[in-house]
């Protein structure tokens, strides 16, 4: 299933947010949007899968999600939204219960995502007793059970340190690599987007509008830290972006 | 070791002549510590220094009646059977009416907190007679429901009704939002939203709205047997009060002391269970 923004504005009120987006996000590829802050990223992101109406123009799914998908748009979010009453399993099994599974399926989804994030002893632990890392390992082992044709992750390790912002990247990465997902990934972060993105939508402040896409030909999982050429596309990006961080760093946030 | 140690130990000691003094710990206080022994003792010395002083004639009688007079009257009252009639008059008031203004309060604070068009009718309506002390309507209720256990019933009622409906929309309105959006960017039903999202984030605070309805309960519990009752805990202390019998008149007000102790206890109960997740 591939997505396609057509054309998608927005505005609050008044004030322009995002200006006749228009990008394609193909199956198994990895988009990712980079911006100033306050550039609508976010915003975007949250009309992808739905969760905020655009005032004109509109996200199209093209083709059928597979059969077995239980939830095509699913995202990951900055703070991981986690229930603080419910222990690692049952923050999973949250949003499978009113799937007609049954229980012994249900269990066996379970125990196959928190093995693939490395979970599998803290199944039984609370959010308050995880670190940052683990709680965002958390939310993305939730969004690996409902087999999602799209991930839409906002920020995903905008509320890391950075050590834990490293081992969660190569975690992506493998997570990757085993099976290709499809996403749309949200950042302010340029390494990571250089790291992650088949494809790199570039963002102008606001009012949003698309300033540039770059695309990175390197497969993935042959990116090394630091290569020549994946600094060079991040300085490049810098260089786009740098103009318009700092006009947006200079905004009134109050308008 | 110890490398490092010895190399910050020489550059200690390179130069001599300079006066070494320790850094001063000055981070202390300003976080009581639990003190387990210190309430019993401050318990025990009070009463024995009230018992002395009646006994020595410090303490008029009519006044203040000795502890052990106090408990001889609590030991009349079981042996008389009439505890429990008493007892059983004011807990059947105070759980029938606890219990019910709870569950509407509930209903009408989810309401209001879910939904605009409740939220719009209601919300006003809560604000205008939430501030009413509730036992200046107990004369009307007499009218509308007799002297009996109906007016007293509807008090406790009204009483524990309004704090339990604002405690619950505003526990509804303070749940996160980003835990709302979860919940519907995965498909869950609004019912499950509710039910497994919104209700177990505002139980903090209806728990808390409990412990304050409960209180205000007891209250207005005492306040409408004291207006017409032939048995109840507050029927006991008037008439004491009315034959200057200061001895039952503090068995009656120590009674009221438990029963307060014992609902905030069973309040406590459910928020450790409840809440074992906060810990």
């Amino acid at each position: 299933m591939d997505l396609e923004i057509r054309n998608l504005s927005h505005k609050y009120n008044d004030l322009e947010v995002l200006k006749s987006i228009s990008l394609e996000i193909r199956s198994g590829q990895i988009v990712c949007i980079v911006g100033p802050s306050g550039c609508g990223k976010s915003t975007l992101l949250r009309m992808i899968g739905g969760l905020e109406e655009p005032t004109s123009g509109g996200v199209y799914q093209i083709g059928d999600p597979p059969a077995d998908s239980l939830n095509p748009l699913t995202y990951i979010f900055q703070d991981f939204a986690l229930l603080p009453w419910r222990t690692a399993w049952g923050n999973i099994s949250l949003v499978l219960e009113e799937h007609k599974l049954g229980a012994q399926a249900v269990r066996e989804r379970i125990e196959n995502v928190l093995e693939r994030t490395r979970l599998t002893e803290f199944a039984n632990a609370y959010p308050r007793q995880l670190s940052g890392g683990m709680k965002q390992r958390v939310a993305i082992a939730r969004a690996l059970a409902v087999n999602p044709a799209v991930l839409l992750m906002d920020e995903p390790l905008s509320a890391l340190d950075s050590q834990t912002r490293e081992l969660l990247m190569d975690d992506f990465i493998a997570l990757w690599q085993r099976e290709a997902f499809t996403a749309c990934y949200v950042t302010h972060n340029l390494a990571e987007a250089v790291a992650l993105g088949h494809k790199i939508i570039v963002l102008s402040r606001r009012p949003g509008v698309i300033r540039n896409v770059v695309e990175i030909s390197v497969p993935i999982g042959e990116r090394q830290h630091g290569s020549p050429e994946l600094i060079e596309i991040q300085d490049q990006l810098w260089e786009m972006m740098r103009e318009e961080a700092l006009s947006a760093d200079r905004e009134l946030a109050d308008v | 070791m110890s490398d490092l140690a010895q190399r910050r130990d020489d550059a200690v000691t390179t130069s001599p002549e300079d006066e070494i003094r320790k850094v001063r710990y000055r981070g202390g206080g300003f976080s009581p510590k639990p003190r387990a022994l210190i309430a019993p003792i401050v318990f025990l010395v009070l009463v024995v220094i009230w018992e002395l002083g009646s006994n020595f004639g410090l303490i008029p009688p009519i006044v203040l009646p000795s502890p052990s007079e106090v408990v001889q009257a609590l030991k009349d009252l079981i042996q008389s059977g009439l505890l429990w009639k008493h007892l059983s008059a004011s807990l059947y008031r105070l759980i029938i009416g606890f219990t019910c203004g709870t569950m509407l309060g509930l209903a009408v604070g989810a309401l209001i907190g879910l939904w605009s068009y409740p939220r719009a009718a209601l919300r006003p309506l809560v604000a205008a007679i939430f501030p009413i002390p509730k036992i200046a309507l107990l004369p009307l209720f007499i009218i509308w429901f007799g002297i009996g256990e109906g007016s007293k019933v509807a008090t406790i009622l009204f009483g524990s009704f309004f704090p339990t409906v604002i405690a619950t929309y505003g526990g509804i309105e303070a749940v996160d939002r980003s835990l709302i959006n979860m919940g519907q960017s995965f498909n869950l039903s609004r019912w499950s939203i509710i039910r497994k999202i919104i209700f177990p984030s505002a139980l903090p605070a209806i728990l808390n709205g409990m412990r304050i309805s409960a209180s205000i309960s007891i209250i207005l519990l005492v306040a409408a047997e004291m207006i017409g009752a032939e048995y109840g805990i507050g029927a006991y202390v008037l008439l004491a009060g009315n034959l200057m019998s200061t001895d039952q008149l503090i068995a009656g007000v120590i009674l009221l002391s438990i029963l307060g102790l014992i609902v905030s206890y069973l309040i406590s109960l459910a928020e450790l269970y409840f809440l074992r997740w906060r810990r």
